[in-house]
């Protein structure tokens, strides 16, 4: 069994490796009917651009990518500054570098890789999945009967923030730049779902659609350690697989089939103000000229936000949300799983994320106010101040910066719900709900706490849990997302995740059980 | 200024200094040897298994306590001059106190075994024995075998840390059945089997007689009384039951016998001494209690009580019904009220029992013959409300009442797999009775009825 094991990291690791090679070979040929047709659907009126570029790539071979982009964009680059002097708006290219860069390069790939699709995706993506399955599955052997084995997590490189953690966090966190800031220098991986996009939504693969894919593939490896190591609690299986069918059906096959009947793409589990550009006027416009289907959309967006969410809150917790239905949830519990323990616990971290998380969810509703009000007004700024900056900014600092190369790069080492503890606006909203009304607590154990620690150590939103169950008293707070790991790991049996009656939810206890106290005096003395 | 000098920073200790903070602005200080800051002990197994490390077993942050102005001091205590009130501490200086209170916790026992002073032979309760473990036992390598003397707890819970990191463990257990002493034939045949399943060589009615070490004085091997075998083993943890911590009280004025000998207030026979947690004998048992109870728990208890009594609210300490909780490698264990084993059982008491055919699940419930009043419950793999219990404890319920209830009274995860029905249904069978499982109910269990 170990053998197998080892084999299947050594076939994990060679997957790995080929996945990230993959961005260091290829060549590209942008023909001259490639070059006219991005011209034409991009609408490109400067001549400088046209004429510096034909004459710098057409028919020409590039052996990297990296030289092909480094040549679009600077003739970019010089034509906008030629028609920015020259007041020539018209003619200025807006389209930012990287992005018009990897329309003609997408197109242009010619080589192994775009003609092997098949095989380097076996490659790449088939070693990784089978050599981590190989890895996992066989723990249900190694580690005997079933129930928690934390063993050795803080003896490991891989987990207890050691260079394993430090090498996959770069590794992340350079994959989340690459795709949300160099799209046109991962093109080779685009290439490998191509064949699968074009399956499901008819349309070659864009970077978003290989990062759907690869977010799903990783979910569901990783959701089959979650159901090894979880196997006892039937909490933990049944919410694992809630996740992982919302993210697969809801965030990526329902969407892309839209697609394939020429509908708004659109994921229909993404409440507002987490789907922060669902009120931009691109969006509105999109949806309203959608006919039935997108007015559709639309109201069922608003009933999502302001109906559904506080409802469903109000009786089971903001947790059916954050570790039931989202996707950033679901990617957290499953990928993010190994690391829940390097959450931060301390007061100051705590006093950290109820400011940075309200900040952004103000951030929201300030951007969604000015981007309502030039939906109706047609004005493109309020107080002087540009809609179109203020949604540039939000989706730079907090879309790409926040959400994606924090959120899921500083796993390894801040722990997994980075983003969902400090960033998102959605579950600062479901926390006030939860805080102030609902049925939803962690109700503790009587007497039975032991001050052991395990409760705090796996919280991955940083929560003491420890602090409420010495003292007996029923944990409501705004972060809690419910995952109910805390009382998995519980030996004691002290903790509960409960939907019970709001009376009593919060009960600060002056005593706890085990002493016997005569109530009446109690009652006098106060 | 009134000083309140506690010696010791267990639960118990520290405990009292939060509940004196809590009601007063006396100074207070809190005297160890063991580590600055206050840990859980019972986490301490968790660290060496490597799920948590030892700043998580500290419950509260560093700065806690001059925040909360309790003064730490890092001492042995050599002698209590009860005269003068001061204390003198081992390296010459000394501290005086206006109320003095002993939470010096226990040790773990020694009965007299030749060899047991070795390098490598250790108990499994400070903080050093981790550190000992961590020298003598890193692993597989330098570890090639341990041995483990004495079947409870402490016992139990070594043997899964050295598993975890595949030490291979012998483990001898006097009684013919693991911890049989306590638990019903049911439940302790369940965990023998257990424990075997995890790779443990479980050695029943087996005793040590001998621990043998080579020319430096390291542990080498161990001999069995029985049958004169010989184990070669780099490691032996002494877990028969733990002792008060007290032999530098014993030269002092305070009366002692096995621990400091305290009245239901917690009072020694010193004025404004005290003894609380795994150190202090009561002189007069409480309930069925025993004399000296070195639970996790109690200490806490007599913390809370003793606190309200220096803030001069003078308070009895006064336990309520017996409840513990443990967990045996995978399988969790509360218990609530009395389930005494076979061994020590009254002739009225009754045992109802329920076992699930293939998991490790198992309760049991005593009851009196005579009254058929509800005794006590052990559950195995199954979570109980304690709230409720301890109600219906004190209430005096019947075990039909109990039964009838017991939806109330689950306290596993949501989606878990109930239970109750089919307990009732056997307790129905084996009586000749025609309880009615009762629909778990908010009402009842806030009221707690």
């Amino acid at each position: 069994m170990k053998a197998i094991k080892n084999t299947g990291l050594i076939i994990f690791l060679i997957g790995l490796l080929a996945f990230t090679s993959l961005l260091f070979i290829g060549d590209f040929k942008v023909t001259s009917n490639t070059f006219e047709a991005i011209i034409k659907s991009k609408d490109i009126k400067s001549e400088w651009f046209i004429n510096s570029l034909k004459n710098k790539v057409i028919d020409k071979e590039f052996s990297s990518q990296f030289k092909l982009s480094k040549e679009i964009i600077s003739a970019q680059e010089i034509a906008n500054e030629v028609h920015k002097k020259n007041s020539e708006w018209d003619k200025v290219i807006w389209d930012k570098p990287h992005s018009l860069s990897y329309q003609f390069i997408k197109a242009s790939g010619i080589g192994s890789v775009p003609e092997n699709r098949g095989l380097y995706w076996f490659l790449s993506f088939g070693l990784g999945i089978i050599g981590a399955l190989m890895f996992i599955i066989p723990d249900i052997i190694i580690l005997g009967p079933p129930g928690i084995k934390n063993d050795g997590i803080f003896l490991n490189a891989a987990t207890n923030r050691g260079w394993i953690g430090w090498f996959a966090f770069i590794f992340l966190v350079s994959f989340y730049i690459l795709l949300y800031f160099y799209p046109d220098f991962i093109v080779n991986w685009v290439y490998l779902v191509d064949p699968i996009s074009e399956f499901i939504s008819g349309n070659l693969a864009s970077q978003w659609f290989l990062y759907g894919f690869l977010y799903c593939t990783v979910m569901t490896v990783m959701a089959v350690r979650m159901y090894v190591k979880y196997r006892n609690n039937k909490y933990q299986i049944l919410r694992t697989t809630s996740v992982l069918f919302f993210q697969i059906v809801f965030a990526f096959l329902i969407p892309e089939i839209l697609v394939r009947f020429e509908k708004p793409w659109y994921d229909f589990k993404n409440a507002f103000p987490l789907d922060y550009d669902f009120f931009f006027k691109w969006n509105l416009d999109e949806l309203l000229s959608s006919g039935s289907f997108g007015l559709f959309i639309l109201v069922w967006g608003v009933v999502l936000t302001i109906v559904v969410v506080p409802v469903m809150v109000y009786f089971f917790g903001k947790r059916w949300y954050c570790s039931w239905v989202c996707g950033c949830g679901g990617l957290a519990e499953t990928l993010g799983d190994p690391y829940r323990q390097n959450s931060s616990k301390t007061l100051l971290s705590w006093r950290v994320e109820r400011i940075v998380i309200h900040t952004v969810l103000i951030f929201a509703l300030v951007m969604t106010g000015f981007a309502l009000y030039t939906f109706f007004s047609g004005a493109n700024q309020v107080l002087g101040i540009k809609t179109q900056t203020i949604q540039d900014v939000y989706g730079f600092l907090i879309g790409s910066i926040f959400a994606g190369v924090i959120g899921t790069g500083f796993y390894p080492i801040f722990g997994n719900r980075v983003w969902c503890r400090f960033g998102c606006p959605l579950a600062a909203y479901l926390g006030f709900v939860q805080r102030f009304k609902s049925q939803f607590r962690i109700t503790t154990n009587g007497g039975q706490c032991i001050s052991c620690g395990n409760c705090s150590t796996y919280c991955e939103q940083g929560i003491d849990v420890r602090a409420y169950a010495q003292k007996g008293e029923n944990i409501v707070r705004s972060s809690c997302v419910g995952c109910g790991i805390c009382s998995a790991v519980c030996p004691r049996g002290v903790l509960k995740l409960e939907n019970g009656p709001e009376e009593g939810r919060i009960n600060p206890t002056t005593i706890l059980l085990g002493n016997d106290v005569d109530l009446m005096e109690l009652v006098k003395k106060k | 200024m009134e000083h309140i000098v506690i010696i010791g920073n267990g639960i118990s200790g520290v405990t009292a200094a939060r509940h004196i903070r809590k009601n007063s602005d006396k100074k207070i200080t809190i005297v160890s040897t063991e580590t600055k800051y206050f840990f859980s002990r019972t986490a301490l197994m968790y660290v060496y298994m490597g799920h948590m490390k030892f700043k998580h077993t500290q419950p509260y942050e560093d700065w806690f306590w001059q925040k909360n102005n309790i003064e730490l001091i890092l001492a042995f205590v050599g002698n209590i001059n009860t005269d003068d009130k001061i204390l003198e501490f081992t390296n010459g200086t000394s501290l005086s106190y206006d109320k003095l209170i002993i939470a010096t916790g226990s040790k773990p026992n020694k009965f007299g075994w030749p060899g047991q002073d070795s390098d490598g032979v250790m108990g499994m309760y400070h903080k050093q024995d981790l550190e000992k473990l961590e020298k003598y036992a890193p692993n597989k390598k330098v570890c090639q075998r341990a041995v483990i003397v004495g079947g409870g707890l402490i016992g139990i819970e070594l043997a899964e840390m050295l598993r975890s990191r595949d030490i291979p463990v012998t483990f001898l257990v006097r009684e013919a059945s693991f911890w049989n002493g306590v638990l019903p034939a049911q439940e302790s045949e369940m965990i023998n089997k257990h424990i075997k399943e995890h790779h443990i060589d479980l050695r029943l009615n087996t005793n040590l007689k001998e621990i043998k070490s080579d020319e430096f004085g390291k542990v080498t091997s161990i001999i069995i009384e029985e049958t004169g075998e010989e184990i070669f083993c780099d490691v032996v943890g002494l877990t028969a039951g733990v002792t008060p911590n007290i032999n530098f009280i014993k030269k002092s004025k305070i009366d002692t016998k096995k621990g400091v000998l305290v009245n239901h207030y917690l009072e020694t026979n010193i004025e404004d001494i005290y003894a609380i947690g795994d150190c202090a004998e009561q002189q007069q048992a409480i309930g069925q209690r025993r004399n000296i109870e070195a639970v996790w728990y109690t200490g806490r208890m007599m913390g809370e009580a003793l606190a309200q009594t220096i803030c001069n609210k003078k308070t009895e300490y006064k336990p309520g019904n017996w409840f513990n909780s443990a967990k045996f490698l995978d399988i969790e264990y509360q218990t609530y009220g009395w389930v005494f084993s076979e061994r020590n059982k009254k002739d009225t008491e009754l045992y109802f029992q329920w076992k699930h055919p293939n998991n490790k699940k198992c309760i049991t419930i005593s009851y009196d013959s005579h009254s058929n009043q509800f005794l006590g419950i052990n559950t195995f793999g199954i979570r109980m409300r304690h709230e409720i219990f301890d109600s219906w404890l004190t209430d005096s319920k019947s075990i039909a009442f109990v039964l009838e209830h017991l939806a109330d009274a689950n306290f596993d995860p949501e989606f878990y797999k109930l239970h109750e029905a089919e307990i009732v249904a056997k307790f129905n069978k084996e009586n000749n009775t025609n309880i009615q499982l009762k629909k778990k109910s908010w009402k009842r269990i806030f009221n707690r009825v």
